[in-house]
């Protein structure tokens, strides 16, 4: 059995990409399952999909634990522990990444042996969330690794899944699929399907006896305050707004009172400050701001520039 | 006959459709709503000809789903989790009203605390109420159940509603490979609905569920329904027999999967059950005889179909999905009571508690309640039921406590 993980952000597409794998391996006569796994839904969150591809009926359920492929649409996901993507890896799991970083650096980073290849970014969008294709470029690339889906089964599963899309979208992600499907020629067949499932030499669970507490310890209560500050919506974040404030003309309402997250405090002299651990990047006060104060800088560039201090 | 990828939702959606529903009433929540959202886009763009409304909420949802019922139309709702308890004061009422719809439930825990997530608590607290109840395990049973469910429901000597259960995200945003019949087919098997002594006529009244006083009239109704209930079964086989030699797919009351030879048997509904059917095929590899049974009929509980197949094994695992608050697993009790006394009763039924709101159940686990089967039936004794939970789990609870100002005394974190 094929097990497959796709991981990328939410408005990246992954629930699409894992069900054009999937159509392309059913077209191709495999049983398949594929399904999005997310919490509540949210644009720039982490997220993954999987498909499970099989020449008899699937009976594994729920997430893959041990994948063959792991996908990775957005690099800047690979550092955050929250999204896993390096969970349940084994000696044999191959990794594609859609990043313009070379496969040794990753290896080196991650302190990875496992095999790596690289897809380059389509470099006319700066901000990860509008790289349309980054999904379709990766199916492309798996399509190719599995070695058992040709290019006519991948066109056709694209015209199936998007359907309901303009003929020119349909063709420019076919031309995607494409490009990435012939870039990984040279490793055609390189994954190989996963053993079933061993009930000899497993890990038994370390099971608890689940022991009484009181209910002011066990009922489901949070009585400190402000607990959620401390989850950092701003790895969420794509695209950072900086202040330039050579250039604001401290009508500090404007951005602060937009902000849909708060993440835009007021000082004392009436400048603001953007709290970055809870921006998530929706880039609105760079909309609202009338002095044009507010740079639009993807996240993957914001070491190359100075933030300026707030004067006092 | 078309075979293509639809998540449980849409096979749920593909069932109603395909069974030519007069009338839907909805009210939309996670995770059922793409099942209405399907059948909405249908009828707006002219593929279903079907009155779909929203109501205000699901105690008026299963009103109207009742009510149309009553008045001979062929109705399908859907809901799930806290829908169905608001709904829970009509679900009992129309099903004594005797009248049959089909309803869909995607399970999902209940609060509190809050969750998205699938476990099987909010069909059970349906258990009681006079509906009947199909689990499935797969998108394709879903459809197919959707389809036999009308004709149970519709059924002369039955005439109950019929819910049919999904479980939420493990079927109901997995896609898998369905079968969609043809229509023609598909509505040949359903048939028309032949309401009978159910009418709605200016001029010929007819009044539902009157108030009956004094405990002897109130008992006779109550039991016929309980004995229209039971018949389900019989009438059920008959539907079942009739689906498989129609469209080649057998939907038994009771699955039974390499069950024969067996000494050990996992009992498990819903979509994790394929999951158990897993483990049995890599135990058996590994020199286990196991095997598994699955109801896919809950209500009425088919008793002597799971007793021919539990017949002469040496220890039962029932894992619930659901937990009776202050007893333990539904099943488990039900199970017992199915068996006790009966010759070649299996000695050992085990009680697990697994997969609430949504938890995994790793292939591990199943291996490991394998071998607690195997003990226990070595020493004579059943073992005490067991929550699946490891340390690991635990914690990352006290992690959570921690950060959410829980005052937990040292000896409890540092409790080695």
């Amino acid at each position: 059995m094929y097990r497959i993980r796709f991981h990328g952000r939410g408005g990246q597409g992954m629930k699409t990409a894992s069900r054009i794998l999937g159509r392309a391996f059913f077209l191709a006569g495999y049983e398949v399952q594929d399904a999005p796994r997310y919490g509540a839904e949210r644009r720039g969150a982490p997220i993954f999909a999987y498909v499970r591809a099989a020449k008899s009926p699937i009976n594994e359920r729920g997430i893959i634990q041990h994948p063959d492929l792991v996908v990775v649409a957005d690099d800047s996901l690979i550092g955050l522990p929250a999204a896993g993507v390096l969970s349940g890896l084994t000696d044999r799991t191959i990794f594609l990444f859609y990043s313009d970083t070379d496969e040794k650096s990753w290896q080196h980073r991650l302190n990875l042996k496992n095999t790596l290849f690289t897809i380059p970014v389509d470099t006319q969008a700066v901000d990860p969330l509008q790289r349309r294709y980054a999904g379709v470029s990766c199916v492309g690339g798996a399509a190719r690794l599995t070695g058992v889906l040709d290019q006519a089964t991948l066109k056709k599963a694209i015209e199936e899944e998007m359907a309901d899309r303009s003929p020119h979208t349909v063709s420019t992600n076919i031309d995607h699929a494409n490009a990435t499907f012939s870039l990984l020629a040279q490793h055609d067949t390189i994954i190989e399907e996963g053993a079933a499932i061993s009930a000899v030499g497993y890990e038994p669970p370390k099971w608890l006896e689940l022991a009484p507490d009181p209910a002011a310890i066990c009922a489901p209560a949070i009585y400190g305050g402000g607990t959620s500050s401390k989850v950092q919506t701003g790895l969420w974040r794509t695209m950072r707004p900086v202040i330039q404030y050579d250039k604001c003309r401290q009508c500090w309402w404007i951005c602060s009172t937009f902000c849909p997250d708060s993440a835009i405090s007021v000082t004392e002299n009436r400048y603001t400050r953007i709290d970055y651990d809870h921006c998530k990047g929706c880039m609105v006060c760079v909309m609202q701001c009338p002095s044009h104060a507010i740079l639009a800088i993807a996240e993957k560039d914001a070491d190359k520039v100075t933030l300026q201090e707030v004067p006092s | 006959m078309k075979r293509t990828l639809l998540t449980g939702n849409g096979a749920a959606a593909w069932g109603a459709r395909l069974a030519a529903v007069d009338y839907i009433p909805a009210f939309p929540i996670t995770p059922q709503t793409e099942i209405l959202e399907t059948l909405a886009y249908w009828v707006d763009n002219g593929d279903l000809d079907t009155r779909l409304v929203t109501l205000e909420s699901e105690h008026s949802m299963i009103t109207a789903a009742g009510s149309s019922a009553a008045t001979g139309v062929r109705t399908f709702t859907a809901t799930s989790s806290q829908g169905l308890l608001h709904g829970m004061e009509m679900i009992y009422t129309v099903a004594g009203w005797r009248v049959p719809f089909v309803m869909v439930n995607v399970s999902r825990g209940l609060a509190a605390p809050l969750t998205l997530e699938s476990d099987h608590n909010d069909i059970m607290a349906a258990r009681d109420s006079g509906c009947l109840q199909l689990h499935c395990a797969t998108c394709q049973e879903v459809l197919d159940s959707i389809l036999m469910a009308y004709r149970l429901a519709e059924h002369p000597e039955i005439r109950l509603p019929v819910i049919v259960n999904l479980d939420g995200f493990y079927l109901s945003y997995t896609r898998e490979p369905v079968a969609i019949p043809d229509d023609d087919a598909s509505r040949t098997f359903v048939g028309e609905f032949d309401s009978g002594s159910i009418h709605f006529k200016a001029g010929a009244p007819l009044s539902h569920a009157s108030a009956v006083l004094g405990g002897s009239t109130y008992s006779y109704f109550r039991y016929s329904q309980h004995l229209a209930a039971q018949r389900g079964l019989s009438v059920y086989e008959e539907i079942a027999e009739e689906f498989a030699r129609t469209f080649g797919r057998r939907h038994d009351a009771v699955e039974g999967y390499r069950h024969e030879d067996a000494e050990y048997l996992f009992l498990m509904i819903g979509s994790f059950a394929t999951k158990g059917k897993e483990a049995v095929n890599s135990l058996r590899d590994a020199g286990w005889k196991i095997g598994l049974i699955r109801p896919h009929m809950l209500r009425p509980f088919p008793v002597e179909r799971i007793y021919s197949l539990a017949r002469g094994k040496k220890a039962i695992a029932v894992i619930d999905q659901n937990i009776s608050m202050g007893k333990g697993g539904v099943l488990h009790t039900e199970l017992a009571s199915a068996l006790y006394g009966k010759p070649g009763a299996p000695p050992i039924l085990a009680s697990f508690i697994g997969g609430l709101g949504g938890r995994d159940l790793p292939y591990e686990e199943l291996f490991e309640i394998a071998k607690t089967l195997r003990d226990s039936a070595a020493a004579g004794a059943t073992p005490p039921p067991r929550l699946l939970y490891t340390e690991t789990e635990l914690l990352e609870m006290r992690k959570l406590q921690a950060i959410a100002g829980v005052r937990i005394p040292f000896e409890e974190v540092h409790h080695d």
